[in-house]
């Protein structure tokens, strides 16, 4: 630590330089941020706390296949199960097919079985007691301008009316949130009573899209799993239950490998980094061999030579990178802003800081070392000499 | 007086130079290349054939001849070039893909017709009588024999293991009619034959047999509670071939579905006929539907995606850019510092200064083409063709082909210039403002 000075000055002998490379090296943790965060994104879907003592039930067909609502009463019965609720997919548009969020019908006590979305009592016996009712997360409230007691309409999709028309009119009674940041995302969804749903459609009437099932053991949802799909078994209407973990893994990856496309575009920008930090330490010890010939002949030893080098090198990936992923931060705020899309925290995540912080420190070793290790094999009569 | 007004030229100068670069870079992003080719035209004219252009040339040659000794900082600038445009050219080329494969789907003259308001063939739900009722509107052609070409189509979702992940991903099953064939005859069978109707047979599309295990023509599988057979695969050319295909009277029972549908798809008399067609239905008091040509339909598919990709590749471009006019600041830099003396010796013998800011801006440059040269090339040789699928409108797998055309390698190249152009001025101007008296001393 006595030498942070010494190691400040010699970043600071050209600033220019030193102030280009700290730029160069925010730009690439600026992208490491977001994409990183994006793609721990995708690599958590589903991977909740809560996530695990639920199950879902669809059919073994198809996932648009529509399941009787009389396994209700069964499935209930399966002992292990503590509640179960089911939903329908509306597949309904708020104004324009680009504003695309998640619809659906669910029945009276669907928010039980998430008790991460947190709405107030009031609101949810409104919702109850309002055959119309419609609940939304806040996030999308807010993006539309929504109040309570407005009324939203929605072009169906799948379902028209029996009338045949495909306008759906919903009255707006309750407003949820969800507290964790990394499920923010889950505040998008518009949810509407299925017994309004079902008596109001033209077809596919006392079916349902799929059943949730809360569990009272988590470590015997396997069992309990292969028990409701045994209700169904060689009927027309064969089940596949899963957990929700599982059930949204499967539909996330369906997306394309996220993963590889970020690590093909990190690599890319790493190689690269790696190239310019070390070609610009390489240059600053070149600058100063004799300045470092002269360290040593005051007595700084070969290993404090090699020392101070690497720790410029770190210091400079720490400055650039920390930078970087705190503009990351600002980016992703202002993107949400500005479109309402929703970003995975980065500033506040603790995974994504210690990703970085681990290459920071790994990239300014790396280039530091080739330098550092010149400046150890200084011979101090030569290098005075200027050969 | 003297000092404040040289301070006022040196600010004008300073905005003068930011403002011809942005102008450079704007032009340098939406020139046609035709026209940056005749633009090096007058610069070759310059080079030979003015006193000045001249030195230039000999003072650039001069730079040129002492690359390998700053082998280190020079390749800075190539790799960091070559990094932003090889990242830039595969993402877009990955949009480029996907909007083509969809937009090969489609054509004018074919017309797809859904339940109004289902957006996508997996909303849509469509009764027997309606598909008749559209088949036999005067707007659709006929066979020779006299059938309409029309063939009402069921999409289902089945789900099938992929073979890179061994993971459940949803393939597209369609059940197709009769005259499908006639309908779209870009498809043509490539490997053993097609499903013979009113049997539990299925074709396979080349992309579905690539993409998904177990659906080799000759295999067998369970979709829907029963067991097909796999007889034939097929080739199109389009989204098409992510599909599994089979008789839409067969597949419509096994899922349920009776004999209803989810699409009809006809081909017109010709692409006038689709306004008069879409007429006919809207007027039609029995049937609520809606129609598009499948040209929109497709194109609309791939619209928010493809929007989508290129925008993130833009974004990470940009800021990869930033990186890299930084790192190339800094080399060019370090170059004109280590040719000091060099430069300092030519403008003694008599060098002008506008020689030696062309010579580093020339050196910067070709450093840059050779990076964007580099970047477009190994985007080329590793994603032309690479096949990668997503999830479509129907929530099943499209497959598609990244394609990388000379247009994104052009534009990539563009990028490599634009970075160059910024990375070389300021050390160019820096060489040629240096005193030559101090830069002679240097050692």
């Amino acid at each position: 630590m006595k030498y942070l000075q010494l190691v400040w000055a010699a970043l600071l002998r050209r600033k220019t330089r030193t102030l280009f490379t700290l730029l160069s090296i925010g730009a690439a943790f600026l992208l490491f941020g977001l994409l990183d965060a994006v793609r721990s994104d995708f690599a958590r879907a589903g991977a909740t706390v809560n996530g695990v003592n639920r199950l879902v039930t669809i059919s073994k067909i198809t996932f648009t296949m529509q399941l009787p609502k009389s396994l209700l009463e069964r499935i209930r019965a399966v002992p292990g199960v503590a509640d179960v609720t089911y939903a329908n997919w509306f597949g309904g548009i708020y104004q324009d097919p680009k504003n695309f969020f998640p619809t659906e019908a669910v029945s009276p006590n669907f928010l039980d079985a998430y008790p991460e979305w947190r709405m107030s009592a009031e609101q949810r016996a409104a919702f109850r007691n309002t055959r119309t009712g419609a609940v939304v997360g806040a996030r999308l409230a807010k993006q539309f301008g929504w109040k309570l007691g407005d009324r939203i309409p929605l072009q169906g999709t799948i379902f028209p009316q029996k009338d045949g028309s495909n306008t759906w009119i919903f009255d707006l009674v309750g407003i949820y949130t969800v507290d964790d940041p990394k499920l923010k995302a889950q505040e998008n969804a518009l949810l509407f009573n299925w017994d309004y749903f079902d008596e109001a459609r033209q077809f596919g009437n006392g079916s349902v899209g799929w059943y949730v099932e809360r569990v009272t053991d988590p470590a015997r949802a396997d069992a309990i799993a292969q028990q409701i799909d045994a209700l169904s078994a060689n009927s027309d209407h064969e089940t596949k239950t899963q957990s929700e973990h599982a059930f949204q893994l499967a539909f996330v990856s369906q997306f394309g490998d996220i993963g590889l496309i970020v690590g093909a575009i990190m690599a890319a920008v790493f190689f690269t980094l790696v190239l310019l930090t070390g070609n610009t330490m390489a240059q600053a010890v070149r600058e100063r061999i004799p300045e470092l010939a002269i360290l040593k002949t005051i007595g700084f030893t070969s290993g404090s030579v090699l020392g101070l080098l690497l720790a410029e090198s770190v210091l400079l990936l720490l400055l650039g990178g920390v930078i970087g992923v705190l503009i990351a931060g600002s980016v992703a705020t202002t993107l949400e802003a500005a479109t309402g899309a929703v970003f995975p925290p980065i500033v506040g995540s603790a995974a994504i800081w210690a990703r970085a912080l681990a290459l920071m420190l790994l990239i300014g070793l790396v280039v530091g070392a080739l330098p550092a290790y010149r400046g150890l094999r200084l011979r101090i009569v030569d290098a005075l000499a200027g050969r | 007086m003297a000092g404040r007004r040289n301070r006022w030229v040196s600010m004008a100068a300073w905005l003068g130079i930011w403002a011809m670069l942005l102008a450079a870079l704007v032009l340098l992003v939406i020139v046609p290349g035709w026209l940056l080719a005749l633009l090096l035209v007058p610069l070759a004219l310059w080079l030979a054939g003015t006193r000045i252009g001249r030195q230039a040339w000999s003072a650039t040659e001069v730079a040129v001849a002492t690359i390998p000794q700053r082998l280190g900082s020079s390749s800075v600038v190539v790799v960091g070039i070559a990094g932003v445009v090889g990242v830039l050219v595969a993402l877009l080329a990955m949009a480029a893909g996907f909007a083509a494969t969809l937009r090969q789907s489609g054509s004018d003259d074919t017309a797809i017709v859904l339940r109004a308001g289902a957006q996508t063939e997996l909303n849509s739900v469509l009764d027997h009588d309606t598909v008749a009722l559209v088949s036999q509107l005067p707007m659709v052609r006929r066979t020779p024999a006299g059938q309409p070409i029309a063939s009402g189509e069921l999409v289902v979702v089945a789900a099938l293991p992929k073979r890179s992940t061994g993971l459940d991903a949803n393939v597209e099953l369609r059940g197709v009619g009769e005259r499908a064939w006639d309908l779209r005859p870009n498809v043509r069978v490539i490997a053993g034959r097609r499903f013979t109707p009113g049997l539990r047979e299925l074709m396979v599309g080349k992309r579905a047999l690539q993409q998904f295990a177990g659906v080799g023509v000759g295999s067998s599988l369970k979709l829907g509670g029963q067991d097909w057979q796999i007889v034939g695969e097929f080739a199109s050319g389009d989204a098409s071939e992510s599909d599994l295909w089979g008789d839409v009277d067969v597949v419509g029972p096994a899922y349920r579905r009776g004999s209803g549908a989810t699409s009809v798809t006809v081909r017109l008399t010709d692409a006038s006929a689709f306004e008069s067609f879409k007429a006919a239905l809207a007027t039609d008091p029995r049937i609520k539907v809606d129609v598009k040509t499948t040209r929109d339909y497709f194109n609309e598919q791939s619209a928010q995606l493809t929007t989508l990709i290129n925008r993130l590749g833009t974004a990470i471009g940009l800021i990869m850019g930033i990186g890299a006019v930084f790192g190339a600041l800094n080399s060019m830099y370090a170059a004109v510092a280590a040719r000091t003396r060099e430069i300092a010796t030519l403008r003694a013998v008599g060098f002008r200064a506008l020689p030696v800011i062309v010579s580093v801006m020339l050196e910067t440059m070709l450093l840059a083409t050779l990076g964007g040269v580099a970047g477009a090339g190994i985007a080329w040789l590793l994603f032309n063709n690479y096949t990668a699928s997503t999830l479509g409108a129907n929530f099943t797998q499209i497959v598609f082909a990244f394609q990388v055309t000379p247009e994104l390698l052009w534009r990539g190249l563009k990028w490599a210039l634009a970075i160059g152009l910024l990375g070389g001025l300021f050390p160019a101007l820096r060489a040629a403002r240096m005193s030559v008296a101090e830069g002679l001393r240097e050692l």
